[in-house]
């Protein structure tokens, strides 16, 4: 049973040896035409751990994500959501299925206030209590100030916050991430995958990390899986990643 | 001073007409970035439907609201038709469907409906009202034509601002793949947005043709100046559309009521050609804010 109090729609695991995967992905191959960007990948997302998808730039970690919302179909493979087969469902039902993708470049719609974003996030569910934003706004309190200016206003920061506050109000069970910390600076990086860190940790909520800055992924993640050319060369455990010289130099660059 | 009273007030009324016709150009610019050329053929064919009930015997206002009710058909059907396969490609694949579309239903309304001339009832009196011993150029029938655009303006402004439905308009208008991943049905979204234009649209059509003349052709007058207070307004603006419908309308008015009547199709393309050198993007244009 989802806690109602929680921002995520799912229940702490407790950190148990093998935990079940919310989300899997067999053999998944996607084309832009000649080039094969996605080429025979599997990976496994568990239930309450925060998965991340590394690799330099081309390496199919954006074809990744966008395959698995959907925004981008796939030739080959499957894509599982808590078992169930969700590999052709069409990308505004995936929220209702309980995953919130968070694309690059962050999505927010400039043209809107902060909390008519917040409010577009809410829209697939029906009636939203203001507790809930509350709660969002709670989160981060950096966006209370602007709520009624329009998003194009916010900094960098501020705006990925506001699309992650936004992606939590669908209440997810799994929240993709596509490189949250770009254009960034250090300090705000490290406040908001601190954050996620918490919400993984308190709540339960599975995060599929898209990062191409390997190192402060690898600080907060459980999982490591590493592309290149659009197939997987190494999953790992964070720890055994970080502590694996050759592979960091090979492929994170560092 | 009377002529200049008189001059400004219709100007007023056929500027409220321009505004209508604008704001449905605007609705769908906003919402699918296509300059929907059809728009004035599409409210030609309501009109006639219209019509035809009318000489079967209805009462005008049993022809408006079919009018307006067949506007809202016409526009989700064309867009989830004839618009839908080619809203993603070049644009100049969407303008070529819209004037196909354009030549096509005025072709179709022919064909039905015959090419000549035919009467359409306006639902107010024609007369100017009589102010002190004078008669001035605003009629019932223009106080009419101003309150149902006025009217309009504020039931979308309301619809925009105020509801779910309008919401999740703007959120496909300005960020469609955003909006589908956070579970917007997007496509349903921009089928409304053309269906809510083709009302407007067939509103338009409406105004212009009551108490005077159609003909299958009849609003490709109204065309050329509605495209011209759209951009004057600012395409993505519709207040803007309304300010540049009654600009247009009252300077338009001015050149026929001073100058010569047949001056006035010049005169709305030179409006436009400064337009386009002053401030390209129309007088309330918001700056385009970046997506992040």
């Amino acid at each position: 049973m989802a806690d109602p109090g929680a921002l995520s729609g799912s229940t702490p695991s407790g950190g148990t040896a093998t935990a079940e995967a919310i989300l899997e992905v067999q053999d998944l191959t996607t084309s832009y035409g000649p080039v094969r960007a996605l080429d025979g990948v599997s990976l496994r997302a568990e239930v309450g751990r925060i998965t991340a998808v590394l690799g330099a730039n081309g390496a199919g970690k954006t074809t990744l994500l966008r395959t698995i919302s959907g925004l981008v179909r796939s030739s080959r493979g499957k894509v599982l959501l808590g078992g169930a087969d969700v590999t052709r469902a069409p990308v505004e039902t995936m929220v209702t299925k309980g995953m919130s993708h968070v694309p690059e470049g962050r999505g927010v719609i400039a043209e809107l206030t902060v909390d008519e974003n917040l409010r577009v996030g809410t829209l697939f569910r029906g009636k939203v209590g203001k507790a809930e934003f509350d709660r969002v706004y709670d989160l981060f309190p950096r966006l209370v100030e602007r709520r009624n200016q329009p998003a194009h206003v916010l900094s960098g920061g501020e705006r990925q916050m506001l699309v992650i506050g936004r992606a939590l109000l669908a209440r997810p069970r799994v929240l993709l991430l596509d490189e949250p910390s770009l254009g960034l600076a250090p300090k705000i990086v490290a406040q908001i995958f601190g954050l996620v860190r918490g919400l993984v940790d308190a709540e339960g909520l599975s995060v599929l990390l898209v990062e191409q800055n390997a190192r402060s992924a690898l600080s907060v993640a459980d999982v490591g899986v590493v592309l290149n050319l659009g197939r997987v060369v190494a999953t790992d455990s964070a720890g055994s990643l970080l502590a694996d010289e050759a592979l960091r130099h090979a492929y994170l660059g560092f | 001073m009377e002529q200049f009273v008189n001059v400004t007030i219709s100007g007023f009324i056929s500027g409220m007409i321009y505004a209508a016709f604008a704001l449905a150009l605007v609705l769908i610019w906003r919402s699918t970035r296509i300059v929907n050329f059809a728009q004035g053929s599409m409210g030609a064919a309501t009109s006639f439907i219209a019509l035809t009930l009318i000489h079967s015997g209805q009462s005008y206002w049993v022809g408006f609201i079919v009018a307006l009710a067949s506007g809202f058909v016409l526009g989700a059907v064309i867009e989830r038709v004839v618009i839908r396969p080619v809203e993603r490609g070049p644009e100049l694949n969407a303008v070529i469907v819209t004037l196909g579309l354009f030549v096509a239903i005025e072709a179709i309304i022919a064909i039905v409906a015959g090419n000549s001339f035919q009467s359409f009832p306006a639902p107010f009196g024609l007369r100017g009202f009589s102010v002190g011993g004078n008669t001035i150029s605003l009629t019932p029938n223009g106080v009419f034509v101003i309150a149902a655009v006025l009217v309009t303006m504020v039931l979308l402004i309301g619809l925009f601002r105020f509801t779910r439905v309008g919401l999740a308009m703007r959120a496909s208008a300005f960020g469609q793949e955003v909006a589908r991943l956070l579970g917007v049905r997007t496509g349903r979204m921009l089928t409304l947005g053309w269906a809510l234009a083709a009302v407007v649209g067939s509103l338009s059509g409406l105004l212009i043709a009551g108490g005077g003349l159609v003909h299958p052709a009849y609003m490709e007058g109204i065309i050329v100046y509605g495209f011209v207070a759209a951009v004057l307004g600012g395409l993505d603006s519709p207040v803007g559309a309304v300010v540049g419908g009654l600009v247009l309308g009252v300077l338009l008015s001015y050149v026929s009521g001073y100058l010569d009547s047949s001056l006035v199709g010049l005169a709305a393309l030179v409006i436009l050609m400064i337009v386009l050198l002053i401030k390209p993007s129309g007088l309330f244009s918001s700056r385009a804010a970046r997506r992040a």
